[in-house]
């Protein structure tokens, strides 16, 4: 519907109208604009907190960080490379430049172990890790909405207490059980128990169910009971009544009107679930023993191989970053009002 | 395990919980004992079992069974016992981390409120860019800073907590910090930090436990995780997360070893969430399941009773009798509706007639609502409504009307215009809905409709208004442009339920206007529903006054305007109103609803 009405809508002042909601009618005023200008600041501040930190995590090193690098039987000129390496011998503000400018030529550092450039491990990683956290990210939203959503429908008005109360408590156990466990367990029963899918790796895309599965199912009840309580607050609202008042069919009357204005309490809570799903991946890829960033990232941080640490942290970083942006857009498109206002951050 | 601050923050603002209301909360009840009995292993396992969980035996690699039910590792030693004696450093390291996000999170919550404003946004903004990460990200960049070990795990999943707890202190604080007592203690010269500690900090404590509960369980899980990828508790040292980081390599052979560190994080984790479940529940009575307002039992057959007695209320009813005659647009007799065995309404009888507009009205909790939702069959939950007859025109209300022609047939205006519309959609979506879902038109057809309905009201710009959100529009357009809605479909019977006490007086003047000149040039006849009686004598011609579910009088408009009242109670509802005034009022809105209507300038759209 919004097609059909794009033309029309930049136009914010009406000829003539005389009261139109902004008096200068500048682009400013247009919802959208309004939010990006505004996001775009946010984003920019977070991605400076993240070079930032990023970048002090070598010159935060306890001690000597070449010699903490190259550990304490190393050869001297093995420690004044690396000093080199790092650019250790240079001031700290020179340091930051360099290090910021580098990042803006794509410029990760080299590897110590590969000695290859960390933008090359990352890139042969990354989609590894971004294979298992959009379909875990889909499945949750798949599973979760219409969960919580026929859950909240059913026992609404206080209708169905027992199923009310057998969902709270299988939701909220799975949700309770972090992914590595679950993860674990899968691959006792569906890999070494019944030999149905292969333990780890990811060789093919059978490899792939239970991990996702493991990242997906807690957080998807999580997701489930925040949908549940918000479907039983909106069908408590009076437009719904409305809605109701136009004899509508209840699928009509659930997705139409009841789904969108859920949406917006549910995806608040959803980004930060979201974004600690991808925390999840780094500890998950290491039960399936798959080649994603958080493997990389585990033996990175084992054998202190420094630049390929700050890269990872700066992909998921940005990754995160990312989920976030594209929550508020769809919040955005679901709730105009979001647009404007500010206090779904919190 | 996300927990929403806003709410939280909500809560806290309400006062604390009545004391021992924990009895209520069995999952609290539940997750506590769960958590007690954890804390009960950690003193009492490493004291009892570090003999089997510690010495290394021949009976390497049992499985469960025997006198080890969990088995035994490669070293022989007793998988259960092991998971046991860890329970203490898992809980004392996440204690220490969960201490550490505490602390460190409320001082700089704190803090932020009491700095000067450009160094509170500045902490503020990055407060929020750090809870955007992932906290495990976070922890990770800590550890790779000080390295693998215990210690370096509690830091790390300590400090990411900490953004976390800053937030809600500041959220929770800041809605305290500017009410009246802490007004007060600040102009009795408290110093600062004094007001913080002495005045907000006990009034946040509620939520404050609740993140606090959340937290531990999200501590324990990811210092296990930090654990299980190798980065936390090394060897010989062991955490649950390490006792399934060391059974990972022989999941193969010996599948068993990680079934007792996956019970006890399993365990905790459930536990903490029920403990914080509970507990949040004690904070924020709202998120018990179901709203108490709807804990009411819903019987079977909402509106079920046999149509089939006769009319003996019309043969009392005088007014209904002289006109037996059945061209009655509604026909509601003997109607009763009741709420968990109390009478809201009781035994109400009345006709509309074509053209016709009927006043309801009393006080609040009179009934008057409650007849027009049965009438309309959208009754709250809960309420069960009888009736002899109940009949919009030959549609019988009792059985199982179509819902085209209930939609097409009723149309009802609801009392406040910023709740009833949908905020998610489109005006022009939902006032065109009956028209599209139920008459089959086209998406144009319907608008063109609307758009005509809406000019025929006097709404300025028609086309754009289909266009924007509701919370783009006045309340007084809103409603206009619902009544207009209504009335496309060329509905039988309007209902209008308080259709302008959600407005302010002078757009109230407008709407009703409007209301009555649509009424008259469409001849529809019109159930109205308002607490005014004022409003309700110059709009209508019959009035039914209630009281407590009965109606007590039957009047007219024209009476009431002539301020005539038989019934005592009517008498002293039109007295209610400030009598020698009333003249004096309606002038000064005729004159503000002429002004609304031609020169002035437009409602906005504010």
């Amino acid at each position: 519907m919004t097609t059909a009405t794009a033309g029309a809508t930049p136009a914010p002042v009406v000829p003539g109208s005389g009261h139109a909601r902004a008096a200068g009618g500048s682009v400013l005023d247009l919802p959208w604009v309004r939010f990006a200008v505004r996001r775009a600041g946010g984003l920019v501040l977070a991605l400076a907190l993240l070079v930032t930190v990023t970048f002090l995590i070598v010159p935060l090193l306890p001690g000597d960080p070449a010699r903490a690098i190259a550990g304490s039987s190393a050869t001297p000129q093995a420690v004044a490379t690396i000093r080199a390496d790092l650019g250790l011998d240079r001031p700290l503000p020179q340091r930051f430049v360099e290090y910021v400018s580098g990042l803006a030529h794509g410029d990760l550092g080299t590897s110590f172990r590969y000695r290859v450039p960390v933008s090359q491990v990352v890139a042969t990683r990354l989609p590894y890790t971004v294979q298992l956290a959009v379909p875990a990210i889909a499945l949750v939203l798949v599973l979760a909405i219409p969960l919580g959503m026929a859950v909240g429908v059913l026992t609404r008005g206080g209708r169905r207490r027992r199923l009310d109360v057998a969902f709270g408590a299988v939701v909220g156990t799975v949700a309770a059980v972090p992914p590595y466990v679950l993860g674990t367990l899968l691959v006792v029963t569906f890999a070494i128990g019944l030999k149905l899918l292969p333990p780890g790796g990811a060789q093919t895309p059978a490899s792939l169910v239970l991990p996702i599965l493991a990242l997906a199912l807690g957080p998807a009840c999580a997701v489930a009971r925040v949908v549940r309580a918000e479907t039983s607050s909106v069908l408590e609202h009076e437009f719904l009544r409305t809605a109701r008042g136009r004899r509508l069919p209840h699928g009509r009357l659930y997705l139409r009107h009841a789904l969108p204005n859920l949406l917006t309490g549910v995806l608040t809570l959803t980004g930060l679930i979201l974004t600690s799903l991808l925390g999840g991946t780094v500890v998950i890829e290491n039960v399936f023993s798959y080649p994603g960033l958080g493997t990389e990232i585990v033996q990175a941080i084992v054998s202190k191989d420094y630049p390929v640490i700050q890269g990872i942290i700066l992909c998921v970083g940005v990754l995160a970053l990312l989920v976030n942006l594209l929550v508020d857009v769809v919040l955005g498109i679901v709730d105009p009002r979001t647009l404007t206002g500010g206090h779904h951050g919190g | 395990m996300a927990v929403d601050t806003s709410l939280l923050a909500e809560a806290a603002l309400r006062g604390p919980a009545p004391r021992r209301a924990w009895r209520r909360s069995p999952s609290l009840i539940a997750g506590g004992a769960v958590l007690l009995a954890l804390v009960a292993v950690g003193i009492l396992a490493p004291l009892l079992l570090s003999g089997p969980a510690g010495t290394l035996t021949g009976d390497a690699n049992l499985g469960p069974g025997g006198s080890h039910w969990l088995g035994t590792d490669p070293f022989g030693r007793d998988v259960l016992s092991r998971a046991l004696v860890a329970t203490r450093l898992t809980l004392v390291m996440s204690a220490a981390a969960t201490a550490l996000s505490f602390t460190a999170g409320v001082a700089v919550g704190a803090g932020a409120l009491l700095a000067p404003p450009r160094i509170r946004q500045g902490v503020l903004r990055v407060v929020d860019a750090a809870v955007a990460f992932p906290s495990l990200v976070l922890a990770l960049v800590i550890a790779a800073v000080l390295g693998a070990g215990a210690g370096s795990a509690v830091v790390a999943i300590g400090l990411a907590g900490v953004p976390g707890f800053a937030r809600l202190t500041y959220n929770l604080t800041q809605g305290i910090a500017t009410r009246d007592f802490v007004t007060t203690a600040h102009l009795l010269g408290v110093p600062g930090p004094r007001v913080i500690t002495r005045h907000v900090l006990p009034n946040v404590a509620g939520p404050l436990l609740v993140l606090l509960t959340s937290s531990f369980a999200l501590a324990l899980l990811e210092i296990s995780g930090l654990s299980f990828v190798g980065l936390g508790v090394q060897s010989p040292q062991y955490d649950w997360g390490r006792l399934l980081n060391e059974a990972l390599p022989s999941i193969y052979t010996s599948p068993w070893l990680v079934l007792a560190p996956s019970l006890m994080l399993v365990l905790a984790g459930a536990g903490a969430m029920l403990a914080g479940d509970g507990l949040a529940r004690l904070v924020d009575p709202r998120q018990v399941h179901g709203t108490p307002s709807h804990t009411l039992r819903r019987q079977p057959a909402p509106e079920a009773a046999p149509a089939d007695i006769v009319d003996e209320a019309a043969v009392l009813d005088d007014e209904a009798a002289d006109d037996a005659a059945d061209d009655a647009v509604l026909v509601v007799d003997g109607l009763v509706v009741e709420a968990a065995g109390r009478r809201l309404v009781d035994d109400v009888s009345f006709r509309v007639r074509p053209g016709e507009v009927v006043g309801l009205v009393g006080e609040s909790g009179s009934g008057k609502s409650t007849i027009a939702m049965a009438v309309a069959r959208l009754l709250a939950d809960g309420l069960v409504a009888e009736a002899r007859t109940l009949r919009l025109r030959d549609l019988d209300l009792l059985g199982r009307p179509p819902a085209r022609r209930l939609a097409t047939e009723l149309g009802i205006v609801f009392q406040d215009p910023s709740a009833t519309f949908n905020p998610a959609l489109r005006l022009g979506s939902q006032l065109t809905e009956v028209l599209r879902v139920h008459l089959g038109r086209s998406r144009a057809a319907a608008r063109d409709a609307v758009v005509a309905a809406l000019t025929e009201i006097k709404v300025t710009e028609p086309a754009r208004r289909l266009r924007q959100h509701p919370h783009e529009l006045s309340g007084g357009m809103l409603q206009r442009a619902s009544i207009a809605a209504a009335l496309t479909t060329g509905p039988a019977l309007l209902i209008a339920d308080e259709p302008t006490t959600a407005l302010d007086v002078t757009v109230q003047a407008e709407v009703l206007r409007q209301l009555r000149r649509l009424q008259r040039e469409h001849g529809t006849a019109v159930l109205f529903i308002s607490h005014d009686i004022g409003v309700v004598g110059a709009l209508c011609d019959t009035v039914l006054v209630l009281r407590d579910g009965v109606v007590v009088d039957r009047t007219t408009g024209a009476a009431l305007r002539a301020g005539e009242a038989s019934h005592p109670w009517t008498a002293a509802l039109l007295s209610a109103r400030p009598g020698t005034r009333q003249d004096e009022e309606r002038q000064f809105r005729q004159l503000r609803a002429q002004a609304a209507g031609e020169g002035m300038p437009k409602e906005g759209t504010a």
